[in-house]
């Protein structure tokens, strides 16, 4: 099958005598929750349909250390930080796209003062870049035209990293009814995961964050909400859930829009 | 010239009192670890200019970022007016300045209208704390000494600008009348309406103009004195804290080489970590853990609450509000500097930072989403210190919550955060 995707590792690739050009950073969730996984193969999709030459570091690949981090454990942090610098060092890599943006910030941020230097881009960036080289293009009769979508900033690619036009430009080559949240760009609202709260639960208060979000996205009614994070897509995909809502508003990712809007999938 | 001489020791003494002040807060603010901030100057001045001098983050609000403008503008500019009276205090003079003919009439109509848009927009500021209750304004890291605060700045805003105003009127009709020294200089285009409401008797008036010309010289003496003792700090911290700001993007945290040291000794038997004779500290248990500029951000905080209105846990409902975590810290460090000033050197208190001040349930509501640091107009960052007392109460005491720990455990074991075999990481490739 053409649209079958086959997912190099940087392994199989040094194995015959080869580098990848740029190396897919997939991510704990990307790797293991169900939903980040239809994510993780739409990338491959997209990377395998414009023929870079990619590959994973597959069971090779270990968390960033990033929710260790953030939860204050600097020791552990830096354990898998050190840990994955050999490994992405002894491939060679020089460039990382990944598809969530706690990976991002840290590997492009925190990981060069301990030897780990890549030039780092999110997945929106990358398909972002592929739109202005003409090699991603929405096919005539896709299904977002005209379609109410918004976009959900994650923290970790906005404020933190400033990354706040990729994914909008890729949603305007839809030719969708784009709209945007109240609380967007820099303003935008977290969707309550970071900072180590995917794994635990939330402090006591009157609601939790995403349904604060939810309610924000409902407000507007869109038909899509666009994310760019796993931790976000959980978030709001368990809001939607919780405010049954799951048959007017669907939440998908960039790169999954991206996937159906080009036709890759089928 | 008995005037001359009470103005001049009221003068000195409140500029003495007033850095007598300045200087223990830096010393509060020196108690902090070091840490760099001096690189990149001509980045630093930019932002500077832009985020203090420039006010540009305020514009993220635009009703309160206008009044404020105003405000700002107002006491920048009056200022000016300030170096006359203070030279006319000094020397017996009146109106020194007004030699400059028609600039000196600019430079007085516009202190008239900025004196009048300041009262303005500091009656709207009441107006809003006390009335329309701004909800952000209302907190409870706010209740009893917080608002009384802020009122009494506004009030005695209001009151300095009519004093100043009114001290006009008085010497506008004065000239009017040709009274002794009072030559025809200046324009008033606020003060000239006031003049109906002004007594006819040119001594009376006197009288009036020069309790006004007092009371507006001692009350800007004391204000100057009450700022070390208020919030109000930030309309000269703004500054230096600005220039301080952090330059990296606003998701990097700093790497800890004292960590470093121990993982390279951990991974690599061969490594040797430099000697040093300094007590490790993993994270912040007190504010001389933390870095003089956790310290500097917190007597800079004017406790506007952009932070807190912002914060996804404070909207919900759970205890967590940055801007407390910003009085925590400049109340503590002012604390600890009490101590040292009155014993000579630090006393233990049985106190701390986090526990006695900031607590575990703050702490761990933390989303570490910036939306705090994004929305400070003077760059003052409450994640940093969230981010240090965690890691205290991480490597120092082993204390996370449960599930927290259990994270650990996994990303240790399974090099996932969750509970996945390392060796299942790829399966997904097996699926299509």
């Amino acid at each position: 099958m053409e649209n079958e995707i086959k997912v190099p590792t940087a392994a199989e690739l040094l194995a015959k005598g080869e580098t990848p050009d740029i190396l897919f950073w997939v991510g704990c969730a990307g790797s293991f929750d169900e939903r980040a996984q239809r994510i993780t193969r739409d990338i491959c999709r997209i990377l395998q349909h414009v023929g870079i030459n990619y590959a994973i570091l597959g069971t090779e690949e270990s968390c960033t250390g990033d929710p260790a981090k953030r939860s204050g454990n600097e020791f552990l942090f830096q354990m898998q930080a050190m840990m994955n610098i050999e490994t992405l060092n002894g491939y060679e890599i020089k460039k990382i796209v990944t598809a969530c943006p706690h990976c991002f910030n840290t590997l492009k941020n925190e990981y060069p003062a301990l030897g780990g230097n890549y030039e780092v881009i999110h997945h929106t960036q990358l398909i972002q870049d592929l739109i202005n080289e003409g090699k991603l293009k929405p096919a005539d009769d896709h299904v977002f035209k005209g379609k109410k979508i918004t976009y959900h900033d994650p923290c970790y690619l906005g404020r933190a990293n400033e990354v706040y036009e990729a994914p909008r430009k890729v949603l305007e080559s839809l030719d969708a009814q784009l709209v945007e949240l109240k609380r967007c760009k820099s303003n935008g609202l977290c969707c309550g995961a970071g900072g180590g709260q995917m794994f635990k639960e939330p402090e006591k208060g009157k609601k939790d964050i995403n349904i604060e979000r939810i309610e924000e996205v409902i407000e507007i009614k869109p038909q899509i909400v666009a994310a760019a994070c796993p931790f976000c897509m959980t978030m709001l995909k368990d809001g939607v859930k919780i405010k049954e809502k799951e048959t007017e508003i669907e939440v998908l990712d960039i790169a999954e829009i991206t996937v159906k809007a080009n036709n890759l999938s089928k | 010239m008995i005037g001359q001489l009470i103005f001049a020791l009221c003068f000195a003494g409140s500029l003495f009192f007033f850095s007598k002040n300045a200087k223990q807060i830096y010393r509060n603010i020196r108690l902090g670890r070091a840490v760099d901030r001096f690189d990149k100057p001509s980045e630093r001045w930019r932002t500077m200019l832009l985020i203090a001098f420039g006010q540009k983050k305020m514009f993220k609000r635009i009703t309160p970022a206008l009044l404020h403008l105003f405000v700002y503008l107002g006491f920048v500019i009056i200022n000016i007016e300030m170096l006359e009276i203070v030279i006319d205090g000094l020397f017996g003079t009146h109106r020194i300045f007004s030699f400059l003919g028609g600039f000196y009439d600019f430079l007085i109509g516009s202190f008239e209208w900025l004196a009048l848009a300041v009262l303005l927009s500091c009656l709207v500021f009441l107006i809003r704390r006390n009335i329309v209750k701004v909800n952000r304004l209302q907190s409870k890291e706010l209740d009893h000494w917080p608002k009384t605060d802020a009122n009494l700045i506004l009030v005695t805003e209001i009151l300095l600008m009519s004093a100043f105003l009114m001290m006009n009127a008085a010497d506008l009709k004065l000239q009017l009348y040709g009274f002794e020294h009072f030559k025809s200089v200046g324009s008033f285009p606020v003060s000239q309406y006031l003049l109906p409401y002004l007594p006819t008797s040119t001594s009376t008036l006197y009288m009036i103009e020069r309790s006004c010309w007092w009371f507006h010289i001692m009350g800007v003496l004391a204000f100057l004195n009450y700022l070390p003792y208020s919030k109000h700090l930030h309309i000269i911290l703004a500054f230096p804290n600005t220039y301080f700001s952090n330059l990296d993007p606003k998701g990097k945290l700093s790497n800890m080489t004292t960590v470093t040291n121990e993982v390279k000794a951990m991974l690599d038997p061969s490594f040797t970590p430099p000697p040093s004779d300094a007590i490790i500290r993993f994270g912040a248990k007190d504010v001389q853990d933390l870095t003089w500029k956790n310290l500097l951000d917190a007597y800079t905080c004017t406790e506007c609450g952009r932070c807190t209105a912002s914060c996804p846990a404070n909207i919900t409902g759970k205890l967590l509000s940055p801007r407390k975590i910003m009085m925590d810290t400049r109340d503590r460090a002012t604390e600890v500097g009490h101590n040292i000033k009155k014993n000579g050197g630090f006393v233990e208190d049985s106190k701390s930072l986090i526990d006695n001040y900031i607590s575990r349930e703050e702490l761990w509501a933390c989303t570490s989403c910036n939306a705090c640091v994004e929305q400070c107009p003077v760059n003052i960052n409450p994640l940093d210190i969230i981010i240090e007392l965690r890691r205290f109460a991480v490597m120092e005491e082993s204390q996370a919550p449960t599930s927290i720990n259990n994270m650990f455990g996994n990303i240790e074991n399974n090099g996932a955060p969750w509970k996945y075999a390392q060796m299942d990481r790829a399966n997904w490739t097996q699926q299509q």
